[in-house]
Formats: C-alpha cells, sequence, structure tokens
C-alpha cells in the first residue's frame, strides 16, 4: 500500500535516525515531500511510504510508538473554493493533476489523494486561494 | 435588402418581456444551425463577459467632511494611499496601490497580500475600513489629521472609474530564459516551461464587436456585479492593428474605459488579487451586451475560440526590453486544450482569466435583459476603430538641462 502522511516529532526524535529505521526494518519505501524542523529541533516530515500492508502497519506503529504524531495528509491541504475565482492558474503547475481543469466546463476542481505537496500552487494563486495548513502541535 | 433593427426596436422588445436574448457562446450553435440570415433575424441580444485582472482600475469616494473641516494632502484606507491631489475630500484608490510597509521585492519574489484591489474589495463588501489623512491645514480647512473607520454607507459617492479595461486581445506570455520570472501574467517558468494567457475569447466583450460598431461612449453594461457604462475609449486604445480576416485583431487592440456605482455592485465580481513577484491587482467582471442590428454584427459576434489568435511573446528578453523575437500566435482554442506547440515543443497553458466566471457574467446579464431590467443605450459618440489614425508611443529620452524644475516658473 501506498500512503501520504505527516508526522510531527519533537527534539528527542529529531535526533533518531527514523527515516532510515523505516526503511531497514520495514522494508519501506520513504519518498520525503516537504520537511521543517526549527532552530529547537521539532518539527515535521510529509512523506509518502510505500510497501507492504502490513509492514506499513507496523512501521506506523514504530512511528507512534516513539511519541510521533502521524496523521493523514488530507487533513492539511486547502483549496478554498469560495476564495477560488476559478482562473485555472494552478492547474497547469500541479504535476500529479490533483488541481484539474474541466477541459468543456474550464472549472477547477481539487482531488485531495492525488496532492504531492509540492507547494507550486500556492505561489501561482492571485487569490490565496489554496493553504497548506500543518497545524505544528506543542513538543511532544 | 438586408434586415435591420434599431435600438429603439430592441429595447420595445425588452420592455415587452419577448427579446431574444443568447451569450456569445450559445450563438456559435444557432448560427451553425440556422445560419446568420435567420440568427440575425431571430436575435436580438448576445451577451458576453470577462473576468480577469485588470490593473488600471480603481475608486473615486468622496468621504464627507470631518469637523472642523480638513483639506486632505494624504489619505490611506486600510494602510493603502489614495490618491488626493483635487479636492478636498475626494480621493482615488488605485487596484494595483501598495501600503508603504510592503516589503515589496527586496524578499524576492515578494507576496503582496494585500493593496489597492483588496480594500475595494472590502470595502465593496461592507467591511469596516481604517480611514487616515493627514493635512496642513488652512484657514477654511483647519484639520491637519483624521484617524477613524468607515464603512460603503457612511462616504457620499463611491464609483468605480477605471481607465483601462477588457482588452481586445492579449499577449500569450513566455520564457525563453534560463530562471523562473515572476510576471503580471504570473509565474512562467524556464525554457518555455509554460504558456500563459488573459481573456475569455469566444465570451470576450471586445472580440464580439472588432470594429466598436456597437460598443461605444455610453454603453450600458455589467460592471462589478452592477450596472456601468463605458465613459471613453481606454488608455493603449489601439485599433489599427495587425486583424485577421474576420476582423478580429491578431495583438492587443482596442481597451475600454468604463464607470460606474460602487454601491450596486458585489465583491464576487470585484476580487483583490496577489501575483507573486510582481504586485497587487483587481480581478474585474465585466459584461456588455451586443445588439443585434444586422447581420454583420451577428456575423462578428458568432466568432469561435479557434477563430482568434493571439501573439506569443517571450518575459525573459522580449517584453521587458521591447526585443522584436517572433514565436509566432496562439490559437485560443488550444490554449484552452491545455498544449500549445512552440518551435515544435509542446507546452503547457497557464489562464488568469476565469472563463467560468465570464460565462457567469453573460448568462447573469442574459437574464437581466430577458426580464426587463436592463436596457441598452446607444452609444453617443463610437470609439476610434481600424481606420483611426493612432500611433502607440513611447516615452522620449530627453535631457531636461534643468528645464521645468519645480518654482522656477513662479510669477510673483
Amino acid at each position: 500500500m501506498k500512503n501520504k502522511v505527516v508526522c510531527y516529532f519533537s527534539a528527542a526524535q529529531s535526533e533518531q535516525p527514523i527515516i532510515c529505521q523505516l526503511i531497514r526494518n520495514y522494508d519501506l519505501i520513504v519518498n520525503i515531500l516537504k520537511a521543517n524542523i526549527n532552530p529547537q529541533k521539532e518539527g515535521y516530515l510529509v512523506v509518502e511510504l510505500e510497501g507492504d500492508k502490513g509492514q506499513y502497519e507496523e512501521g506506523i506503529a514504530f512511528l507512534k510508538n516513539l511519541g510521533v504524531i502521524v496523521e493523514p495528509l488530507s487533513e492539511t491541504v486547502v483549496w478554498n473554493e469560495e476564495l477560488c475565482i476559478q482562473c485555472g492558474a494552478c492547474a497547469s503547475f500541479c504535476p500529479t493533476e490533483a488541481l484539474s481543469i474541466d477541459r468543456d466546463t474550464m472549472i477547477i476542481s481539487f482531488d485531495n489523494s492525488k496532492c504531492v505537496v509540492c507547494g507550486m500552487c500556492l505561489d501561482c494563486c492571485p487569490t490565496r486561494a489554496i493553504n497548506l495548513h500543518f497545524e505544528v502541535k506543542e513538543a511532544v | 435588402m438586408t434586415y435591420k433593427k434599431t435600438y429603439e426596436e430592441i429595447n420595445e422588445k425588452i420592455r415587452r418581456g419577448e427579446a431574444v436574448v443568447v451569450t456569445a457562446e450559445e450563438v456559435i450553435d444557432i448560427v451553425a444551425e440556422k445560419g446568420y440570415e435567420k440568427a440575425a433575424r431571430e436575435i436580438d441580444v448576445v451577451t458576453t463577459g470577462t473576468f480577469g485582472p485588470m490593473c488600471s482600475s480603481g475608486i473615486f469616494i468622496n468621504f464627507g467632511h470631518s469637523n472642523p473641516r480638513i483639506k486632505m494632502k494624504r489619505v490611506w484606507l486600510n494602510g493603502v494611499e489614495a490618491y488626493t491631489g483635487i479636492a478636498a475630500v475626494d480621493a482615488y484608490l488605485g487596484a494595483a496601490q501598495l501600503p508603504e510597509t510592503d516589503p515589496e521585492n527586496k524578499v524576492y519574489p515578494g507576496r503582496f497580500t494585500y493593496g489597492g484591489g483588496h480594500v475595494i474589495h472590502d470595502f465593496v463588501a461592507g467591511k469596516r475600513i481604517r480611514l487616515e489623512a493627514v493635512a496642513y491645514g488652512t484657514d477654511c480647512y483647519p484639520n491637519k489629521k483624521v484617524d477613524t473607520v468607515i464603512t460603503l454607507n457612511d462616504v457620499n459617492e463611491a464609483f468605480i472609474f477605471n481607465p483601462r479595461n477588457a482588452y481586445q486581445n492579449y499577449n500569450c506570455a513566455v520564457n525563453l530564459g534560463e530562471r523562473i520570472l515572476y510576471t503580471y501574467m504570473g509565474i512562467l517558468r524556464p525554457n518555455l516551461g509554460n504558456a500563459s494567457y488573459s481573456t475569455s475569447g469566444q465570451l470576450s466583450p471586445l472580440l464580439n464587436d472588432p470594429y466598436y460598431k456597437t460598443i461605444g461612449i455610453g454603453t450600458r453594461i455589467f460592471l462589478g456585479g452592477g450596472i456601468g457604462y463605458v465613459a471613453w475609449n481606454g488608455t493603449q486604445h489601439h485599433p489599427n492593428v495587425l486583424r485577421g480576416e474576420n476582423g478580429v485583431p491578431k495583438v492587443p487592440a482596442g481597451t475600454l474605459s468604463v464607470i460606474g456605482d460602487l454601491k450596486q455592485m458585489d465583491p464576487y465580481w470585484l476580487v483583490g488579487l496577489s501575483y507573486i513577484g510582481y504586485g497587487a491587482t483587481m480581478a474585474v467582471g465585466i459584461g456588455v451586451p451586443i445588439p443585434i442590428l444586422d447581420e454583420e454584427i451577428l456575423r462578428y459576434t458568432a466568432v469561435k475560440d479557434e477563430d482568434i489568435y493571439c501573439p506569443i511573446v517571450d518575459f525573459s528578453e522580449g517584453y521587458p526590453y521591447c526585443k522584436p523575437i517572433d514565436l509566432g500566435f496562439a490559437n485560443f482554442k488550444e490554449l484552452k486544450s491545455g498544449k500549445i506547440t512552440i518551435n515544435g515543443r509542446e507546452v503547457v497553458t497557464t489562464p488568469q482569466s476565469s472563463y467560468p466566471r465570464a460565462r457567469q457574467i453573460a448568462n447573469i446579464l442574459k437574464n437581466w435583459i430577458k426580464a426587463g431590467k436592463f436596457e441598452l443605450t446607444q452609444p453617443v459618440q463610437l470609439l476610434p476603430s481600424a481606420d483611426a489614425d493612432i500611433e502607440f508611443k513611447s516615452i522620449p529620452t530627453r535631457t531636461p538641462n534643468g528645464l521645468f524644475l519645480n518654482g522656477n516658473r513662479r510669477r510673483d
């Protein structure tokens, strides 16, 4: 199976080779889409994890046991349809067609499950209708 | 003898609720089915629409007086400065104006989160706006400072007066350079990474009346969700350009200057925009009704996306440094498909103007006319057309040599 998750971690966890262990011990393919660590060494990782279902679940359990908060990515990507004026500029920058245009109506739509959080849509949207919302929690 | 209709005949039908009104999209299929002559007899009005960034936009406001009275020298709305070099409490707020606190491109590319267009959007939405003004004080206007909160209801007049809107055709922007560009046409990826365009094509007002035979001074229009009027030709109105056989310009050509009461408009149709690395502006909704006075006018309104072309312009060198680089023309149907071919390469297209909202405007205007709420006006004067002798000018390079310095022409 394949899934995108956001991992929030504290300073203690950020010093551990978590990603390395996910790959070695659980045979997962890890694709880091976005990462941010502040000077206090707290931060988050947006990762795509791919592997056998059983090992995927064990890998997630391993992260949670370390105290890493794991949340599905879809909860953090926001397309504000009310702010969107349907210009369609974002679609040409979206590498996965998560933002796509119906060519008959020219209406734009957003499919969360295809989004890889590259962030290009954030810059090219003139109404700032697209936001990446990472609710960074307090240190664990 | 060809069939002709007058404005008055069309308005009479509108008043009786019998006018046949269709959008500039719908007319295409009707013509395909019935032919030009029959369609011209049956259809009374074709409605158009466009909704895109239009920097040359803004509002005049009369705030009313403070007590004691003030002759504003500088004035700010939510921190964005308006021009007040006119009468005491009159001001003009431009859509592209930025607050002095904006970091602009000091941190490149700048975000330009809030500017004049955003203030106008908030103002027309009825939101509370901080009004600050300073003055030097005179015997008649002693007040030197105002700092208060206003809403649209508190001002005497607020009307839109946009010097240049609804550009008839516009360049398709690309980037031949090596680095990403942040422009008024959005983000342009290097090495022909994308092609950005901004027009509603077959729905666009001036592409449906390419020689301005019905759109002129005094034409009543849909403006910002309310009713407005064409005030004049827009700035940079340049009608005598290269045109296709159908009369449609193949390069940027005519423009409109429009005016209308902000108090009856809607924030949905006046939206502040932030172009990364470029600045702030405003999307303006405009719809123009075209009376089908005869078959020739109907033919123009039946123009299709595939019959509309725009020039492809390089923004790395060509546009900013006025270098002629021939990249050919893009067809609007292809632009809308999401991909065009430039120099044998497939390039993804980036729209800047909202086609769904343009369609919405054409439909709203259609419904207004069908309901008898909106009658057509005959222009009091037509705009300069393709036969006009208009030269497209640039700023001359001359050395002032101390001429006309401030004060050296005083008469005392």
